[in-house]
């Protein structure tokens, strides 16, 4: 089972939604589609499921052609943010539904319905309708409804948004065990960076339209190959400075200078983009060559255990995510720390010119 | 004292619709001679003869039967038309939608004495005149309108996405559409209805235009009673009590569904 898209684009009214797209998803892989609101997730599934047809390009199921099917004989299944069940049907009905449709055996349907009801912790409400279960129990219907069949492709676009925090927690440990268990391609899209992380498998990273990054999920985290997918990659987005290099020096910001080692020795002299994530950020002097930066207070954000700092530095926007409670009055100005391992080096076309130094010693796990 | 006001303006105004109502019953149970002659408040001489009357003579109680079978003739078109026009216009944009929409809501702004020559004409000429189809089709023109901008409310509070499950679930449309979808909307199919009901129930001009014998209308029968030996004046009540009761009927069976669409389609 694979999934292939070839060149796939989609425009709507002359305004492009997805530029030329090519991705092979193989089988029993958990893919996630990561990408802020409006980046085109959603249009990349709906063109998966055949929701949608392509402006160009084509779809090919396990190397047939689909582009032009109906999507009622792709054999996949889609979980929508919202919670979509069949408000008039019992939880039983709604699960057995894709199984009566497919005319299986009144006992094989029987049997495949308690299976996945059991999976998903449903069996209690089997007897009850959709609208009368909390909404994380909706969603899980929905889910038992999209595994039921056994399809070879799972959408879910993401079907934790609407969930309050602790539901959503709840959920969000349960999917990779219902992925392993299913064997099917599974394809799940989200805005959040942590998401991705907890999942692993690999991730695309989009924005505005188009697949700017694929691969190992922990290997796009470390390495993203641009500015954009860095920022995509990273909640709170990634900090940005201006960056030189020059006779062996690595010169960030307004002056901030550390021998240029590593990764960065090979890079020629001239203008870079320095990145570095909000947790990277430090209120003391962490290593023996970390660099600090003056920054001014805009705003702290407590969490509990930890801390938001919304700084400004030479113009830039920066935040930080400190650990523990940090009272720090707005307005005033602080020394921010970082360890030069912890920098990544844009060129002026925002491609990767150097990973950070801790994401090439660290192997991904 | 503010709560017995309150009262009181209830009181007046249910007398003020119930009276009318309450003196056509009185009047339906009253001999000629007593309507004619007396002033009572209710019966003297209490008679069934004015039902009776009506019960067994064809010529009265047909009326009756003539208006159910067009009335129900034309609920169950307009509502077969409706459904997918009003599934249209939800779910799909093509050139024109607005327009058109708004189109057939102008039709219901035409006053029936517009289209009564018309319709005589060209029924005439295909030989629909005085059938229960004629009446039924003319009906469509206010009715259809009608229900579909009724449905169009419902069915746009049923999410998109519902539909595109069930295709990924395997559903065919018309699958679809019968088993999962009609009964998501079933309260606004049934205030469709009870409207196309009643406007069609109580519609007279038309429906008298198009008929003569064999598909009079009960209100069309009512308004030409007055016969050489003058005015049946306690016939004519008893009918018009007759005539009141399956719209109450209908009421009845689905106040429950009215109330919620009042409340969540665009009645």
């Amino acid at each position: 089972m694979t999934l292939e898209l070839q060149d796939v684009t989609r425009s709507v009214n002359g305004r492009v939604q997805i530029h030329p797209t090519s991705l092979v998803l193989e089988r029993g892989t958990m893919n996630v589609l990561l990408g802020p609101t409006l980046a085109g997730k959603t249009s990349l599934m709906r063109l998966m499921a055949g929701l949608d047809q392509p402006s160009a390009g084509r779809v090919l199921w396990n190397g047939a052609d689909v582009t032009g099917q109906r999507v009622q004989d792709r054999g996949v299944a889609m979980v929508y943010q919202q919670f979509i069940n069949y408000p008039g049907l019992t939880v039983y009905d709604n699960i057995a539904s894709p199984l009566r449709i497919l005319k299986r055996p009144a006992a094989e349907v029987d049997r495949a319905v308690r299976e996945t009801a059991e999976m998903l912790r449903l069996t209690p409400m089997l007897g009850r309708k959709p609208l009368e279960l909390s909404g994380g129990q909706q969603q899980r219907c929905a889910l038992a409804r999209a595994l039921v069949k056994g399809a070879g492709l799972v959408l879910l676009d993401e079907p934790l948004a609407n969930l309050d925090y602790k539901l959503r927690e709840e959920l969000r440990v349960e999917i990779p065990r219902i992925f392993e268990a299913s064997g099917a391609i599974f394809v799940y899209a989200t805005t959040e960076p942590e998401e991705a992380l907890l999942l692993g498998g690999q991730t695309a990273t989009l924005w505005e339209g188009r697949v700017t990054q694929i691969g190992p999920t922990t290997q796009v985290y470390r390495q993203p190959s641009d500015m954009v997918t860095a920022r995509v990659f990273s909640d709170p987005p990634m900090n940005f400075a201006s960056a030189r290099i020059a006779q062996g020096q690595l010169i960030l910001g307004d002056g901030a200078t550390t021998a240029a080692q590593g990764a960065f020795s090979g890079l020629q002299d001239g203008e870079y983009t320095a990145g570095f994530r909000a947790n990277h950020l430090n209120l003391s002097k962490v290593s023996e060559n970390a660099l600090g930066f003056p920054c001014k207070v805009l705003v702290t954000e407590i969490t509990g255990s930890e801390t938001y700092l919304h700084l400004s530095y030479a113009g830039q926007r920066w935040v930080a995510l400190v650990h523990g409670v940090q009272q720090l009055a707005a307005g005033a100005t602080i020394s921010i720390w970082i360890d030069p391992r912890h920098i990544y080096l844009f060129d002026g076309s925002g491609t990767l010119a150097a990973p950070a130094g801790y994401a090439l010693t660290e192997k991904a796990a | 004292m503010k709560r017995y006001s309150s009262a009181l303006v209830m009181a007046a105004y249910l007398i003020f619709l119930l009276v009318p109502i309450y003196w056509l019953l009185n009047m339906s149970l009253k001999t000629n001679a007593e309507i004619t002659s007396t002033f009572s408040l209710w019966p003297q001489n209490f008679t069934l003869r004015n039902y009776e009357v009506i019960l067994t003579d064809p010529s009265w109680y047909m009326g009756y039967v003539n208006s159910i079978i067009y009335v129900v003739l034309n609920t169950v078109i307009s509502i077969t038309v409706a459904l997918p026009a009003a599934y249209a216009f939800s779910r799909y944009s093509f050139m024109g939608d607005k327009h058109l929409f708004f189109w057939l809501l102008t039709n219901r702004m035409a006053p029936p004495a517009v289209f009564a020559l018309p319709f005589f004409q060209l029924y005439s000429s295909v030989g629909l005149f005085d059938t229960h189809i004629a009446v039924a089709l003319a009906h469509c023109l206010f009715n259809v309108p009608l229900a579909v901008w009724i449905l169009e409310g419902f069915m746009r509070g049923v999410p998109k996405e519902i539909d595109e499950t069930a295709y990924i679930d395997g559903y065919s449309f018309p699958r679809f559409f019968i088993r999962i979808f009609m009964p998501l909307i079933a309260s606004g199919i049934g205030v469709a209805a009870f409207f196309c009901f009643m406007f069609s129930w109580v519609e007279l001009l038309l429906s008298r235009t198009l008929t003569a014998v064999d598909a009079k209308p009960i209100a069309a029968i009512m308004t030409r009673t007055v016969s050489a030996s003058g005015m049946d004046w306690g016939v004519l009540a008893a009918a018009g009590v007759l005539t009141i009761l399956p719209g109450a009927l209908v009421i009845w069976f689905v106040r429950n569904y009215i109330a919620k669409g009042f409340a969540l389609g665009r009645v």
